[in-house]
């Protein structure tokens, strides 16, 4: 199979024992919800500061859950070795990469609409003010979690790798994801896509930059010597 | 490098460093504004120097050892990498003794400051995966992965930062890199030199131990699965 019908087929497969078993998103919802009342806990109750907050802490909300996600999706590939299925394939590593991170990116973003909804819910805070800038800046920024994470959640899924290994990793190497999603959100909530630009513009060359290494480099994780 | 060499790379560095302390101490004049505090800079920067020079080698060990499969490129990578996290660390903590009595605050959201703590994070991931592997081969491949995806990270992490601060206030004031009298420049050169020096030492030093690592592991396994052949050499 050429790199992306295989990447296609990975992402459906994917997609299809997310929505039978619900074990990524399924837990990562309930999490979400978890996350954003603590912080409305530690933070709260006062509007003005819950309004400062909101961008942030949705974002925070979903890194953590990207975690979680990311975990759940490599944990069904270790068991019973399913991983080695992959190398077994015949298929290009890349698409496999290209695959479990194009289905992240969808787990994650069906994820983030329940996270905007709730945040707006609890923290008082429309969100609709530019809805296409905010549609922009969580799929961009989601893209980034997804590509980082698909890298390097086979690595924090070895047997030896405790729940710590992950975000040592992933929370510093997608912190340009947490710091210009927070920023294009605020501005997308404040209507100024101005000022809005340049941070979708800083997500996406994350994005790009992080796809080209992760096509490049995906092989020497997957691979058996 | 053989023992001898590595001893001769010890006592030149010991020379150069003792020679950067002179200098920096004091043959080198107090600044007009900063009086003393300016000695500082003749650590903080070889030190953040040394720092980014140490992850420019792992990112390159790193591509080297994924094009070649030659561990010897990986070890390198391991030892630089530990290096490069030592003298991270030595630079904030510097940079933070300095300002203190110059900005009055321990940290600030500083771009150079918060990259640097970032790029601290990311390379202790970095070691702390060389831990989780389980064979050799799969802690060289994980690690020069992250070797590259890290590095390449540096500069988006770096402008990332800078926006983000130069929206809220103008850029940190620099710690002035005030107008050097010549004994100064001598100084800051003598520790740049001597940092760099110290780095390769360690460096040398750490894969000398890597070597002993590995030779110690390989005879432990040749006896535990030939005790025959084990007993042979011992008593030979």
């Amino acid at each position: 199979m050429t790199l992306f019908p295989a990447a296609r087929a990975v992402a459906i497969k994917d997609l299809t024992v997310e929505i039978r078993a619900r074990r990524a998103v399924g837990a990562a919802a309930p999490f979400v919800g978890t996350v954003l009342v603590s912080f409305g806990l530690a933070l709260g109750p006062g509007r003005t500061l819950l309004h400062q907050v909101a961008p942030g802490v949705l974002w925070l909300s979903v890194l953590f859950a990207s975690v979680l996600t990311v975990r759940h999706g490599w944990a069904a590939e270790m068991e019973d070795d399913a991983v080695e299925a992959f190398v077994l394939a015949g298929m290009d590593d890349a698409s496999v990469f290209l695959g479990k991170a194009a289905a992240l990116t969808i787990e994650l973003l069906a994820l983030e609409i329940f996270t905007v909804l709730l945040t707006s819910l609890l923290f008082d805070r429309s969100f609709l003010g530019q809805p296409l800038l905010l549609l922009a800046a969580l799929i961009l920024g989601t893209i980034g979690l997804s590509v980082v994470g698909s890298l390097f959640g086979l690595v924090a899924s070895s047997p030896r790798a405790g729940d710590g290994s992950l975000p040592l990793l992933l929370l510093p190497l997608a912190s340009p994801v947490l710091l210009a999603g927070v920023q294009a959100t605020g501005y997308a909530i404040a209507g100024q896509p101005g000022r809005a630009g340049p941070w979708l513009g800083l997500l996406s060359a994350f994005d790009l930059t992080f796809l080209a290494v992760g096509i490049v480099v995906f092989e020497h994780l997957l691979e058996e010597r | 490098m053989g023992r001898r060499g590595l001893r001769a790379l010890g006592i030149l560095t010991l020379a150069v460093s003792a020679a950067s302390a002179l200098a920096s101490l004091i043959v080198s004049p107090p600044d007009a504004q900063q009086g003393d505090l300016v000695r500082l800079m003749y650590v903080h920067v070889p030190s953040a120097w040394v720092a980014y020079l140490a992850f420019t080698v792992v990112f390159v060990c790193s591509v080297a050892y994924l094009r070649s499969g030659r561990t010897r490129w990986d070890r390198l990578a391991a030892a630089s990498a530990e290096v490069g996290v030592l003298f991270t660390a030595l630079t904030i903590v510097v940079g933070s003794i300095w300002a203190k009595p110059v900005w009055g605050t321990w940290w600030s959201w500083d771009p150079r400051l918060t990259t640097t703590a970032i790029l601290f994070l990311i390379y202790v991931g970095y070691l702390t995966v060389r831990r989780l592997a389980e064979t050799p081969g799969r802690r060289a491949r994980w690690s020069a992965v992250i070797g590259i995806v890290g590095f390449v990270d540096v500069p988006i992490v770096h402008l990332s930062v800078r926006w983000w601060r130069s929206l809220h206030q103008p850029p940190a004031r620099l710690i002035g890199v005030p107008d050097l009298a010549p004994s100064m420049g001598l100084a800051l050169v003598l520790g740049l030199v001597a940092f760099t020096l110290i780095f390769v030492y360690l460096v040398a030093l750490r894969l000398r131990v890597a070597r002993m690592e590995e030779r110690a592991f390989h005879e432990a396994l040749a006896t535990a699965m030939y005790p025959d052949r084990g007993e042979v050499v011992r008593h030979g």
